[in-house]
Order: structure tokens, then sequence, then C-alpha cells
């Protein structure tokens, strides 16, 4: 086996020297009556070749490759450059531990102080941690922070919201005595003000909004804070796709407290969904020291140089055991460094592009799907995903699949009552060949 | 070479510089949406070339401490080799570039690959469910602890408390909170390993389960852990097994044998998918028969050879997070699994256990050993050989990243004063260990003639001491440009 170093010798002389005769006498602390009698056997073990021929005909009833996609819904399609992969591949970002020792985790800590700085600027904030696991348990984070800062148990989170946030939110809150109430949207897809007025109160906590949200509209939400005025209330903005922050206005801008979501849409592919990159961020310093995960920060060492380290940790499990902020340890450090290296290659010009480019492709073809006479859902703004309405949604869907085109979510595997709906979704990656092919696609089968 | 100081990123942007490379736009520009809602320039980000960024993360790398560089004996953290094989299959493009929105007949691909290895980890464990999306060990708990409430729940009472050793992972207080639980703490006992009657003593009808890690942070088997599951049972409550430490285990312990009801994995512990300098991993978790009926969704079913994701099932805890967990890092598991085999995961504790045995023996008479019960993958030993000098175990720890040795981990667990736990891994040669144990051996001796340069270590590395209640004290959690 050839992760196994020692030779019969050495394995000869440890035995010798622990003083037992054979390995088995070391697992003697183990009772009898505890040993399984049923033999583990999954398979002989494989070797190198065996095992990529293995994955390869894994990969290979995969058949994504022979369609066109245009499918978003929190997890995007973005160009990633070979730098990206190059470098966050050295073993020394992908094989250390948390940096428990920072005089030897200098790369990791500084990377992941880069990344906290831009995903802080781009959310508009002042704060940032080390990273969540992915969108929907930032948002669920998002809620337990203001839940702890304001004491409230009560919180108004917008229907628009991804639905699997919205799950994933009512799964962490469900035993902590915490309720919540949704807020509709109307007929152009945006938060309905007549809603808000009517639910909200002072004794909410905190509004969740995601913009732009789950059926592709941006949000124009300063209206909210000033509803919010002075109640304690804490406004959470939601960010699915991060790379709407290229371009769009930041949550600080309208006056959020908290911004969280997910940004795997900086360096990481889809990858049937993971690993992805969540965040949390907030204009707040009070709010720091309720912050949930690692958070890296600045210092110097015994000598005045500046270096980096974990920080803030006595909100953390590891000290605060049952009353820590929450309950997370290992977190996406790999993919913070993917994302410090993507943003740093984009940077400030290349991600208002790239952003653009998606802004611009995306009403392009919800332009054209207009003219060809199909009905597009809201008519509030977009940026790179949009719904629109076809007689029988999964029937048109299923026509496009045989033309080898994956025509975005039907709505209706997450709200059953939704025959019509289809969320598409346009990247910089969907050539305007592509798209236009699709717009003729869709004239077919009307 | 190793550049004494690098900048950060930021502080080399320069106005006009870029690093991307995107075809030009295919279409014409239009004013699509309302100015009011977009922002101004960037101003965050660096403007950088594309070799600087090389020389920049390059530079970073350097300063990173890695397995693929040396011995990592942090305990309980299982850092073994991680194969380079795994970087290969999870790269492949036909999983990269997979969408979790996939119509399912087009990934059936991923789909086979999670009920593989549900089935491989249901054959080593035991259990004969498991849910795989998880994102790390806590999380894991965090899942196993609100399927045990739900459990509970369907029973008629979901009950008040979990209790928790004084031996267990730091986690385990917390997910066992966040699932609406108060936690207590109950005391391992001189030996090491938690007796039935110290267990029975605690259970009354508000207890909801019992959280034990095993073998747990002293490296002690818990040899009582059958009866303490029976005791549990007699009284309705649940036993829930931290698996964090499975690599002391494999082939010789089915969990679900000893009437363990949840159990969690972790993926990038035991099978040596890498743990990125602290995630992405993956902590999937195994369940008793009763439970399937609350497992997160989706099930993954097989239906007339074809993998369908089941989403309609009303007794589950619903979801844990979006999508299908960090799945990239079930592939490098899958193939760690596969190039293993039963055989070889087998041997694999075996190596772990003697090196981990060899270490103690060795040591042994140089630094304290508080417990002195047999032990598995990992020893703890004490500050008490070396207190009197002075001398602290952060000061050891730093000592040893002088000569380019990783630290064990320190000051945990808690019942242990000024602890230093040692886990080897299987991973390691007989050369590297005796290097470890000269060094441990000489490092103690610097204690005892010459504390002060312990305490003022580590002298070699890229930066000194840190200043840890500086950062607490000022938070300076981003760059910004007019201080600097």
């Amino acid at each position: 086996m050839r992760y196994f170093p020692n030779s019969e010798n050495s394995i000869k002389a440890m035995l010798e020297s622990v003083g037992v005769k054979s390995i088995e006498e070391l697992f003697s602390s183990i009772p009898r009556s505890n040993l399984t009698k049923d033999k583990v056997g999954y398979g002989k073990p494989l070797s190198e070749p065996e095992i990529i021929e293995f994955f390869k005909n894994l990969e290979s009833e995969n058949k994504v490759k022979e369609y066109k996609l245009f499918l978003g819904g929190g997890s995007y399609f973005h160009h990633i450059p070979e730098v990206v992969n190059y470098l966050s591949m050295k073993g020394e970002f992908v094989t250390p531990y948390t940096p428990y020792q920072p005089e030897v985790s200098q790369g990791t800590l500084q990377a992941t102080f880069e990344y906290q700085t831009m995903i802080s600027d781009l959310t508009g904030m002042e704060f940032s941690n080390a990273s969540l696991y992915d969108g929907a348990t930032a948002a669920a984070e998002g809620l337990l922070l203001a839940w702890r800062i304001t004491r409230k148990n009560k919180f108004l989170i917008a229907r628009s919201l991804h639905p699997e946030y919205i799950s994933t939110i009512k799964t962490y809150i469900k035993n902590l005595n915490i309720e919540f109430d949704f807020i509709d949207y109307d007929e152009s897809g945006k938060i309905s003000k007549e809603d808000f007025d009517k639910k909200f109160n002072e004794e909410i906590g905190g509004v969740l909004i995601q913009s732009p949200n789950f059926f592709g509209i941006i949000e124009d939400y300063k209206w909210i804070k000033d509803k919010i005025g002075e109640s304690k209330t804490l406004l959470i903005s939601v960010i699915a796709e991060a790379l709407s922050l290229g371009i769009l206005k930041p949550p600080s801008e309208f006056g959020s407290d908290v911004a969280v979501g997910e940004a795997q849409s900086f360096g990481l592919y889809p990858y049937f969904g993971g690993p992805t990159l969540g965040f949390i961020t907030t204009s707040n310093k009070k709010f720091l020291w309720e912050m949930p995960g690692r958070i890296v920060g600045e210092t110097v060492d015994a000598e005045g140089k500046r270096g980096f380290v974990l920080t803030l940790s006595t909100r953390e499990q590891h000290i605060r055991r049952e009353r820590a902020t929450s309950n997370i340890c290992s977190n996406q450090a790999w993919c913070v460094i993917r994302a410090a290296i993507f943003l740093s290659v984009y940077g400030k010009k290349g991600l208002r592009e790239l952003a653009k480019q998606n802004l611009i492709k995306a009403n392009y073809a919800k332009e054209r799907i207009k003219e060809i006479g199909i009905k597009i859902r809201f008519d509030g703004p977009t940026f790179n995903e949009f719904v629109i309405e076809t007689e029988n949604a999964e029937e048109a869907y299923r026509k496009l699949l045989d033309k080898k085109i994956v025509a975005g979510i039907p709505l209706k595997w997450f709200y059953p009552e939704d025959e019509k709906g289809l969320l598409l979704t346009f990247t910089e990656v969907n050539k305007k060949t592509e798209i236009d092919e699709l717009v003729k696609a869709l004239e077919e089968i009307k | 070479m190793i550049k004494d100081r690098e900048p950060l990123i930021f502080e080399l942007s320069e106005e006009g510089k870029s690093g991307f490379s995107i075809p030009e736009l295919d279409i014409e520009e239009k004013n699509y949406i309302p100015e009011e809602l977009l922002r101004e320039e960037l101003k965050g980000l660096p403007e950088v070339s594309e070799v600087e960024i090389v020389r920049h993360y390059t530079a970073l790398a350097h300063y990173n401490y890695s397995v693929d560089e040396g011995f990592y004996p942090l305990g309980s953290c299982t850092m073994k080799y991680n194969p380079k094989i795994n970087e290969k299959t999870a790269g492949m493009e036909g999983f990269l570039l997979s969408h979790p929105y996939s119509p399912y007949e087009l990934v059936q691909g991923n789909l086979k690959l999670i009920r593989t290895l549900e089935n491989i980890l249901s054959e080593l464990t035991g259990f004969p469910f498991f849910t795989l999306y998880p994102s790390a060990g806590a999380h894991g708990e965090l899942a196993g602890m609100l399927m045990i409430r739900k459990k509970l729940e369907l029973r008629g009472n979901p009950r008040k408390i979990v209790l928790i050793p004084d031996s267990a992972h730091g986690t385990n207080p917390a997910s066992s909170h966040f699932a609406g639980y108060d936690v207590k703490e109950i005391p391992s006992g001189e030996e090491g390993y938690l007796k039935v009657e110290t267990v029975k003593e605690y259970l009354n009808e508000d207890v909801a389960a019992l959280m034990m890690t095993n073998p747990n942070t002293l490296g002690v088997y818990e040899r009582e852990i059958k009866e303490i599951a029976e005791a549990l049972h007699e009284n309705g409550s649940y036993l829930y097994m931290d698996g964090a430490n499975f690599n002391a285990l494999m082939g010789y312990v089915k969990p679900a044998e000893l009437g363990v009801d949840v159990l969690h994995l972790n993926l990038h512990k035991t099978f040596s998918t890498p743990h990125g300098g602290g995630g992405p991993g993956a902590g999937p978790v195994g369940v008793a028969k009763e439970f399937e009926e609350v497992l997160p969704v989706p099930v993954i079913k097989e239906i007339d050879g074809k993998y369908v994701p089941d989403f309609n099932r009303p007794n589950s805890i619903g979801k844990i997070r979006s999508f299908y967990g960090n799945f990239g890092v079930l592939i490098k598991a899958l193939t760690y699994l596969l190039e293993m085999g039963a055989e070889g995961l087998k041997k694999a504790t075996e190596f772990a256990v003697l090196n981990a045995n060899y270490i103690r023996e060795n040591l042994k008479d140089t630094y304290e050993l508080p417990y002195k019960t047999r032990t598995l993958h990992e020893v703890v030993f004490s500050e008490d050989s070396f207190k009197k000098y002075g001398v602290k175990t952060v000061d050891i720890a730093k000592r040893l990243l002088d000569y380019g040795i990783h630290p064990p981990t320190v000051y945990f667990p808690l019942i242990v004063h000024g602890a230093l736990m040692i886990e080897p891994t299987e991973t390691e040669s007989k050369k590297t260990l005796d290097t470890f144990i000269e060094t441990m051996k000489k490092i103690h001796k610097e204690a005892e003639n010459n504390p002060e340069l312990l305490k003022e270590a580590p002298h070699f590395t890229p930066v000194r001491r840190l200043n840890e209640v500086l950062a607490a004290k000022k938070p300076k959690l981003k760059y910004k440009e007019e201080e600097e």
C-alpha cells in the first residue's frame, strides 16, 4: 500500500519497542464483545488506473457536456481563470489544518484577511468572518445573529428568498423558539410594501431580503430601513449571486446591518452544489462579538512585524462551549483562498465588466424572449436571471431537453402550484449565438 | 526561498493594471436597468497583473506549513497524507461542470456516486442509512442531534437534556445547544473512560441522548459503550457517537453493532480528503433503521436502475444546507475508500494505532502521561513534567516549530492540564516518528536548561510569536488604505 511508509522491519522494531507481540494486542482495550464479527468487504483495493477508469465511467454518466445550459438559482457558471486553479491547488493551501499555529500559517491567514477585505468592501460592510458553509446556512446564521443581538424571536422573511435557504432556516431555528412570517412580493416581483406594512412591528428581530431575489428581481429596498426607523429590528440582506455585487448597489446603501450570502461565483465550479462559500458581513462593530465562525485579524509579532491570527475566539465553540455563537468549526477555508485569487484576477475593472456582461446578456435574452410573445412573469429589473411563463413549464422544459437545451429551472420543483414558471439564467459564458438558439427553440415549441 | 515580508495584494495595486482575460461582449450595450440601482466603482478590489498574483500567492503558500511538507501530529484532527489521485478524480470536468439543478437524467453519475459512498460507509459502520450533506463534523453533529430530537418528538416528547462527557469534542455542546437542548457535562473518571454506573446516575426522563466521542479525546476506547447504550435505551434515550476518531476503529468496530443510534464521520479526517486550511470538509451521518424517516432531504432512491432524489418525506428534519453538500469532498473520500479497500482501511487503523503507541512508549518517561489506560490512535501528555521549569505547553509547541515540526493539539482535552495531544496517523514512517521523539526529548532538556529559549520561540519562522491579545483588543479585520 503506497500510503504506508513502514517496512516489515520497521514494524517489527516498533512492536518490540512498544512491548507487544502483534498489532492485534494493541487493541486489547476493546472488549471482545465489541469487535465486529462481520467482515467489512466492499471490494478489493483498486490500483490508480482502475480508479481513474471507475470515475471516468461515473463521469460519463453525467451528460451535462452535450447540453446548452441556462442554469442558476444560487449556483452559477462563470469563467474561472486558470491561475485560480493553479495557485489554489498548491499543497501548501490544500493540505494544512485550520491555522491554529499562526507562525506557520501566514499564507492561509493573510489570504483570508485579503478575502475579508474584498468581501466586506463588495457588500459595503466593515467586518467579515472567514466563511460559512454556503448561502443557505449563512442566511440561517444571519438570522441567528440578529436573534442574539435583538433578543427578539419574530422575523420577517421575503417569500422571494431562495427556497432552499428558507428550508435551511426552518431546520436551523425549529427548536430555538424562533418564528417567522413571509412578506409577499407584488406583481413586479419586488417585496410588497403593503404586506410589509401589515406585518411589520417593533417586535420583529430582523427582516431578511434577498436581492437579486430568487426570481432574479433586483430589489430597491431603502424604504424598508426607513420604515424600521428607530426600532431595534435588523435589516439582513441575502445575496445568492455574489457577482451581482460587481455592478449593483451594495447592501450598505440600503441601510443593511448584516449581509450574508453565497460566493460560489467567485472561483468555484457549480460542482453539483458544493463546495460552496457562505459569507457573513456586518457594518456594526458591536455585532462582532456575536459573529459566527472564524475571524482573521491583523496584529504584530514579538519584533513588531505585521502578521495575522485567528481572533475573537472566545465567541467560539471550543472555548465558550454550549454558549458559543455557533457550533461551526471547519468551514470553507480553501474556497476563501480561491475567492481571494479570483477577485484579485478580475480586480476593480474586471469584476465590473464580468457583472456587466451578465446583466446585458440576460437582459438581451429577456428582450428577445418577450419579442416572440412569451410572457416575462415580473416587470421588475433583473440581473442575470428572470422567470418566463409558458402554458406548461415542465412540458416546455422536456421539449427543449430533447433539443439538448436545459431551459433553466421549472419553478414547480419548489412551488408545487406553479405550473408555468421557468427560471432562466444567462452569464458571460453563454454566447449570443447560444441565446439566439434558445430563443428560436422557445419559439418552435410555442 | 522564503521572502521576509509579503505585502498585501492591495499594496501591489496600481491604477490601470489588470489580470483578467474574457471575451469582448458580443451584444450591444444598453441601459437595461435604472441608473440608481448601479453602484459606483468597486473600491476594495486591487488592480494587479497576473504575474504579480502568481508571485504573491506563491509567496503566501511558502508561509504555510502543510501535510505535504511534513509531520502534522494534531490530536483528534487525523492529519494523514492526502493522496494526489483524489484531486484527479474530483477534478474531472463532468463533475465540476454539473449543476445541482440539472435534470436528474443528466446527473446520474453524481447520484450514483452519492449512493455508492453511502453504501460503503454503511458497510464500514453497520448503519443502514447515511446522509452525506453535512459540510463538516460539527454540521453533522447538528444534523444528528436534530434527527434525535425529531425522533423523540414523534414519540411524543423531545426531552430536555443532552449528556456530554468531559472527554468529548469541543463542538458537541454547541451542536446540542443549537438543537434546542441543555447540556450536562459528566465526568469520564480516573481511568479515562466513561462508566455505565456514572451514566446511570445522570439518567432521568429528561435525558434525550448522550453524545460520546469514541475513542475519546484521550485516545481511550470507551469500553463500556455497549452497556451505556443499553442503559440509555432502557431510559428511552439515544446514543450519539462522534466518529471523528474513527481512524482508530476501521475493520475492528462497527458502531451500529454496539447500540449506537447516530454517528457522524469526518471525511476530511479519516478518509483523507484534505483539510484545506480549515475546510471544506464533510460530516456524513449514519443512523439506525428507525431514523430513516427523519433523514434530511433529499434521500437518493434507486428506482428501476435510475437514481432519483426524494424530497417528499413528511417526517424529515428538512434541509440542512443547500444542494447536495460538499460534493467535491465526497468524490475524494470515495476515491480513497476504493483505493484502500476494506483490508487497506483495517491496515490503516492498525498502523495508526501502532504509530501512536510507539510515540507513547518512547516519550512516557520524559513527559507526564496522566492516564495510564491503553490508548489507540492518539496519546495525551500533560504539562506536569516541565511546568516546574516555568515553561508552558504553548512554549513547547512554539519550539517545535523551530525544528520544522507542526505541534500537537494543545490545551485540549480540558481534563488534562496543559495537554499535548498527539495523533501521528498511519502515514508516517518510523524515521519521522524517531525524529519527532528525539526532538521532543531535546526540547524537554532545553526546558530544563534554557527555558528562555522556549519562551521566546519560535525563532526561525516567517513571523515570531504573534500578539493575539492585541488582535482581539483592537480588531483589525480588513485592509484600509488610509491607515497604511
